[in-house]
């Protein structure tokens, strides 16, 4: 005959919202990719201790370590936002990569068509085009979305892949400036058309102070506001959203809109900021690690500025390791990587309870106690 | 004396869910050739244990003997192996395969398909049972799908058959063809497990009945020599006052919902178009609509609710056009609709309660000033509707999913109810609710339209629509009867006039 | 000549659809049992950094591509076992996925970068390969290019001719239907994911060995991503799949061959081509919304937790 199948492991619905998981679940996560971490680099032959010094605390432990920290986590910070914002509505634009390349790109043809003029209106305007163009670049999944029902993950990622090209044939071409020695590379952005740097002796812009704003605005939206409510019952219940007459492709279009433009917003910052110029490669991924951000934050801003800064210090500390040990700069694609899956699994204890093999019969007692 | 040992015995059986303790020591024995009920009212645990007894579920404590002998049924493949097999409530059938695929993926011996088809052609003639073993299963009606799920199961051979509640998707002369074939089935040696709440049915049709409340076993009677009414105590455990409906020839008042000619396709690639439906609704009347699942009624709601437009002329609010009025328009007009999906549609499991007033009660309440949610009047809003409506719940701040099917459904109505609606519709508004929690509906319903509202419920439960309706109608392929008045109805006629005949209605009007 | 140039541009599209129809194949029966994976590409890229390994590391071309399908399987194995088992988001996981495979590839494939492996041997099939035109085009090719094409009719007689395809197609339609009458479904849909892993792993070994036969970071360049909308096009059929993978062959070969032509193109532009191709593509099938409907596992992505 057949025996009794008890699986080893089974997943338990919770009654209620572990409010405690909630918070721990990340700092779960974190801890479990230290771990996993240790043992990537024990496999790769180098002492578990000494990486980790190097990737995490090395990094910031000076002041100019803290403010590349900020000029970091400043674009993935922002477009992490507007992800989350769709992540919530079950928009998966997962093109942010290439919105923030066309935000930079065409932000940085106003920056260079007014390089020789000075006046305070050449900022906004090129960071305008930016918010624009990265709009209109999330704009074509919105379109096809809502118009002839087509997939907005795979709309938005090989739109990516267009926006690079576009970038390479621009700054290869009309955009290459001649005295660089054939170098692929556009004119340097004089000073009316770059940011202003804050801090002396750093890097850091007025687009963190900007990103800090921003985070404020979207909290509102988030916590208090009635089109975040709305994106939220559209996410976790599309049906409900239908039956209380929350109009479906207007969320989709503004979500798009808001991530698309937040990442246009991000490119033009780098290419107005740190970088200062317009060359083929602008971003290190940060559109597709601000996905890592946004989950990892929990889609909430204030949890996405703390994650933000987090997976920065793995861009720095992945540098840091390549520089001190030698390292392959691909560690932090791997960290972050292992960091998303870790917190992914530790989201399961929000809503569940894991059950072990044996431990079935503490239910029993429990249900008799809470029903006498 | 050496009794045979009956043909199946569970002793002490007991299972627990988080929270709540479904089956607390339950005994059932069943006899060769007997129909036997498990009576129950909804969350008594009949569905527990028949899953238990199926291997879907396994049991914490308990014994199970299949004559005489101990056994663990630890998978329904099992369970079929002893011979033991189960209809559900909710069809195990895959709309896109055919009837053959369904019944071959269903049975364990591994005969070729064409081998198969032929069977079910076979059996569903001799228990007259009809079937076409090459259609797909989206293109039946339910009634012909319930007639897949036995014959699968009278393929194995079985000495038990358990049936889940297989009267409330079929007209009242489709369960009186059912029971023919049941009694047959019986006659033959059969062993039937019959779960219901419906206590005539039982009466008509068990020898034995085996009655659960809150979990526990708490009689078994022989159902013949009960009333319904002593049945019913057993069940509910105590007498309480059902609602209650006077004719009351004064109060109907002016027309508040018309439909005229409502015609429109299904979104859905496997749903049933809507053909010239034509219905109103005066104020203060409550207007009953029959009819077996899948014949449009989705459709009807999605078409009031405001999910899908529709074109002008079809659809009138009060005398004013809301055909290309949108969900929230048409709510603050004041038509309230209640669909019959409460996690997912009419409430979100994941949000609090008072986040859920705010669903719908946004503009009624006044919940949103600026954009911005006005938390502490929606909390506010939805202790209102937890203490009116005896919703047990842990206040505002409780989340939906974690209530009870009735609790969440009573506070759903009273939601809808509390904004004071001109229109009022709902779908199977105590389908899976306790007896308590349905009368306290019901009353709530009652007193809306006592107050000037107009009324429409749509529901399968005949016994409802009769306590509830000052007219009933019914609902088939999609298009609706011509209403006849409560007191000229029977069970009977409404049971024609939910297969088609709606010439039987005509006739009264 | 003008039948030899023929013959090879066919040939050339076949073997540019090859790893494109190995992975789409692979997530057509993972997503048919109502799985969606979308870590086709981090997987292509982890099989395809194995193959290379194993084969330079003297595990010969066939021990490469068994590498390849037990390392692509490896990566499905944890997607499996964070979908079904923690019922995690299904969008989110594969994109994790795929992140993951992209940097652990990286890191594994950095000793590899710059060398190269013999390109996967040809197989002449007798006298067919001696015909003029259609010899060169189709019967002189690898063993790979054959097989997917085995793959894909083995693929299409399971699902639509065997009990077992019927039970794993039943799965993606309702897990709980398929639970209810006693099929294990996670089982079930664990070996369906493993399965996608695998053919997504060949398909990317088929990238490091066969195609250009050497390791660079990032050298899918997005077929995984063109993988899963070739299945949506496919309307999960496998024959359809195969089709659109040759099309998308065809598109890739086109535009390098008018790059070859020196026609005053700028390469950037035609190197577009396939990407949008591939949003028209989609765009067409999916504005009917109806036939997607009714083609889609329906329930695809959706999580499944047996409770009752």
């Amino acid at each position: 005959m057949s025996h009794k199948k008890v699986p080893l492991l089974r997943l338990e619905p919770r009654a209620e919202t572990a409010r405690v998981m909630v918070y721990a679940a990340p700092l779960i996560a974190v801890v479990l990719t230290l771990i996993g971490g240790s043992v990537l680099f024990a496999l790769m032959g180098f002492a578990p201790h000494v990486a980790l010094y190097n990737f995490f605390i090395a990094p910031i432990s000076d002041t100019y370590g803290l403010s590349e920290l900020a000029v970091k986590a400043t674009p993935l910070v922002l477009i992490a936002i507007g992800l989350s914002l769709g992540f919530r509505a079950n928009v998966w634009n997962i093109g942010a990569e290439g919105q923030l390349t066309i935000g930079a790109l065409f932000g940085g043809m106003v920056a260079l068509a007014l390089n020789d003029l000075t006046g305070w209106y050449i900022l906004p305007l090129e960071i305008i085009a930016g918010v624009l163009a990265g709009m209109a670049w999330a704009a074509i999944p919105a379109f096809l979305r809502t118009r002839f029902n087509t997939n907005e993950i795979l709309v938005s990622l090989m739109l990516t892949y267009i926006a690079q090209l576009l970038l390479n044939l621009l700054v290869h071409g009309v955009l290459r400036d001649p005295a660089a020695l054939g170098f692929p590379q556009s004119k340097a952005f004089s000073d009316s058309t770059l940011l202003p740097t804050i801090l002396d002796g750093t890097r850091v812009t007025s687009s963190t102070i900007i990103t800090l704003l921003i985070v404020g605005i979207a909290w509102v939206v988030v916590a208090k506001s009635f089109v975040g409510f709305q994106i939220r019952v559209a996410g976790l219940a599309p049906a409900a959203a239908r039956y209380a007459g929350f109009r479906q492709p207007r969320l989709v279009w503004m979500t798009l809109l808001a991530g698309g433009g937040l990442a246009g917003l991000a490119g033009i910052f780098e290419v107005a900021g740190p970088i200062g110029q317009l060359q083929p490669t602008i971003s290190p991924g940060y559109g597709f690690t601000a996905i890592i951000v946004a989950f990892l934050g929990r889609l909430h801003p204030l949890g996405i500025l703390l994650a933000g800064l987090l997976v920065a210090l793995s861009y720095l500390g992945g540098e840091a390791v390549q520089i001190n040990m030698g390292m392959p700069l691909a560690v932090t694609g791997v960290f972050q990587g292992m960091l998303l899956f870790f917190l992914l699994a530790c989201d399961v204890l929000v809503s569940y309870r894991i059950r072990w093999r044996g431990t079935g019969q503490g239910a029993v007692t429990g249900a008799r106690a809470a029903k006498g | 004396m050496n009794l045979p040992p009956y043909r199946l015995a569970l002793k002490g059986i007991t299972k627990s869910f988080p929270g709540v303790l479904a089956n607390d020591a339950v005994d059932l024995a069943l006899q060769a050739g007997e129909i036997h009920a498990l009576l129950g009212e909804n969350g008594a645990g009949k569905s527990t244990l028949v899953k238990i007894l199926y291997g879907v579920l396994q049991a914490d404590a308990g014994e199970i003997l299949w004559h005489g002998s101990p056994v663990e049924i630890g998978s329904p493949a099992a369970a079929r192996k002893l011979g033991i097999a189960m209809v559900f409530q909710h069809f195990s059938l895959f709309e896109t395969l055919t009837v053959a695929e369904n019944v071959w993926l269903g049975i364990d011996k591994t005969e070729p398909l064409a081998v198969v088809a032929g069977k079910v052609r076979e059996t569903s003639e001799r228990y007259g049972l009809p079937l076409d073993p090459n259609r797909h299963v989206h293109e039946l009606s339910v009634g012909e799908r319930q007639r897949i799920e036995i014959v699968r199961c009278l393929l194995q051979n079985p000495e038990l058959l358990v049936m889940d509640e297989p009267t409330s998707v079929l007209t009242p002369q489709e369960a009186d063809r059912l029971f023919e074939t049941l009694r047959r089935l019986a006659a033959e040696g059969m062993t039937i497990l019959y779960i219901s709440h419906k206590l005539d049915e039982i009466r008509a049709l068990c020898g034995k009945a085996t009655i659960l409340r809150g979990g526990k076993r708490v009689a078994e009677a022989v159902p013949a020599e009960e009333s319904s009414r002593s049945l019913a105590r057993l069940m509910i455990g105590q007498d309480f006052a059902e609602a209650e409906r006077k004719p009351d020839e004064g109060r109907i008042g002016a027309k508040r919902l018309t439909v005229g000619g409502l015609t429109i396709a299904s979104t859905s690639p496997f749903g049933t178009p809507l053909d010239k439906v034509s219905f109103e609704i005066r104020g203060g009347e409550i207007l009953g609509m029959a009819g077996v699942a899948g014949n449009g009624q989705a459709e009807l709601i999605s078409a009031l609710i405001g999910e899908e437009k529709v074109p002008v002329g079809m659809l009138a609010l009060d005398g004013t056009d809301i055909g290309d009025k949108g969900p929230a328009e048409r709510r603050s007009l004041g038509l309230a609709v209640v669909p019959e999906e409460r996690q997912g549609r009419s409430a979100v499991p994941e949000l609090t309660l008072a986040e859920n007033a705010l669903l719908t009660g946004h503009q009624r309440f006044s919940l949103v000033r600026h954009g911005l949610v006005q938390a502490a009047d929606a909390a506010r809003r939805a202790g209102e509707i937890i203490s009116r409506f005896a919703v047990k719940a842990n206040g505002p701040q409780a989340e939906a999913r974690g209530l009870s099917g009735g609790n969440l459904q009573k506070f759903i109505i009273g939601r809808e109810i509390g904004q004071a609606p001109g229109v009022f519709v709902a779908s199977a508004p105590t389908w899976g609710v306790d007896a308590g929690a349905a009368a306290a509906i019901h009353q709530a319903i009652i007193d809306l339209a006592a107050t000037g509202a107009a009324v429409l419920i749509i529901s399968q439960d005949l016994d409802e629509l009769m306590v509830m309706s000052d007219r009933i109608c019914a609902i088939c392929a999609g298009r609706v009867s011509p209403a006849i008045d409560r007191a000229e109805a029977t069970t009977e006629r409404i049971g024609l006039m939910m297969g088609g005949s709606f010439t039987v209605a005509g006739e009264a009007a | 000549m003008f039948l030899d140039t023929t013959g090879a541009i066919i040939a050339a599209t076949i073997i540019a659809a090859t790893p494109l129809l190995l992975a789409a194949i692979g997530e057509l029966v993972t997503e048919k049992s109502g799985v969606l994976n979308l870590g086709v590409e981090g997987m292509m890229l982890v099989g395809a950094v194995a193959g290379f390994a194993v084969d330079s590391a003297g595990g010969g071309a066939f021990g490469g591509l068994i590498a390849a399908m037990l390392a692509g399987a490896a990566m499905a194995a944890l997607f499996g076992f964070l979908t079904l088992f923690l019922l995690t988001n299904q969008v989110a996981t594969g994109l994790a996925l795929t992140m993951f495979g992209t940097g652990l590839s990286a890191l594994a494939g950095q000793g590899f970068v710059g060398t190269t492996v013999p390109r996967l041997g040809k197989i002449d099939i007798p006298l067919l390969s001696q015909i003029p035109l259609l010899g060169p085009a189709f019967f002189s090719h690898d063993a790979l290019v054959y097989g997917s094409v085995l793959i894909t009719a083995a693929v299409w007689y399971f699902l639509y001719r065997t009990r077992g395809g019927l039970i794993l197609r039943a799965m993606g339609e309702s897990a709980d239907v398929a639970h209810a009458i006693g099929y294990p479904v996670i089982g079930i849909r664990f070996a369906a994911v493993l399965f996608g892993g695998a053919m997504a792993g060949l398909g990317g070994a088929y990238l490091s060995l066969a195609y250009t036969p050497l390791w660079a970071e990032n050298m899918t360049a997005g077929r995984g991503w063109v993988a899963l909308a070739l299945v949506v096009f496919a309307t999960w059929r496998p024959w359809r799949a195969m089709l659109g993978a040759y099309i998308f062959g065809g598109v890739t070969i086109a535009q390098l061959h008018v790059q070859g032509m020196g026609v005053s193109i700028p390469p950037q532009l035609l190197s577009m081509l396939p990407y949008a191709a591939t949003i028209v593509v989609l765009v067409i099938i999916s504005r009917d919304a109806t036939r997607v409907k009714l083609n889609a596992p329906a329930a695809l992505g959706k999580p499944f937790l047996p409770t009752a």
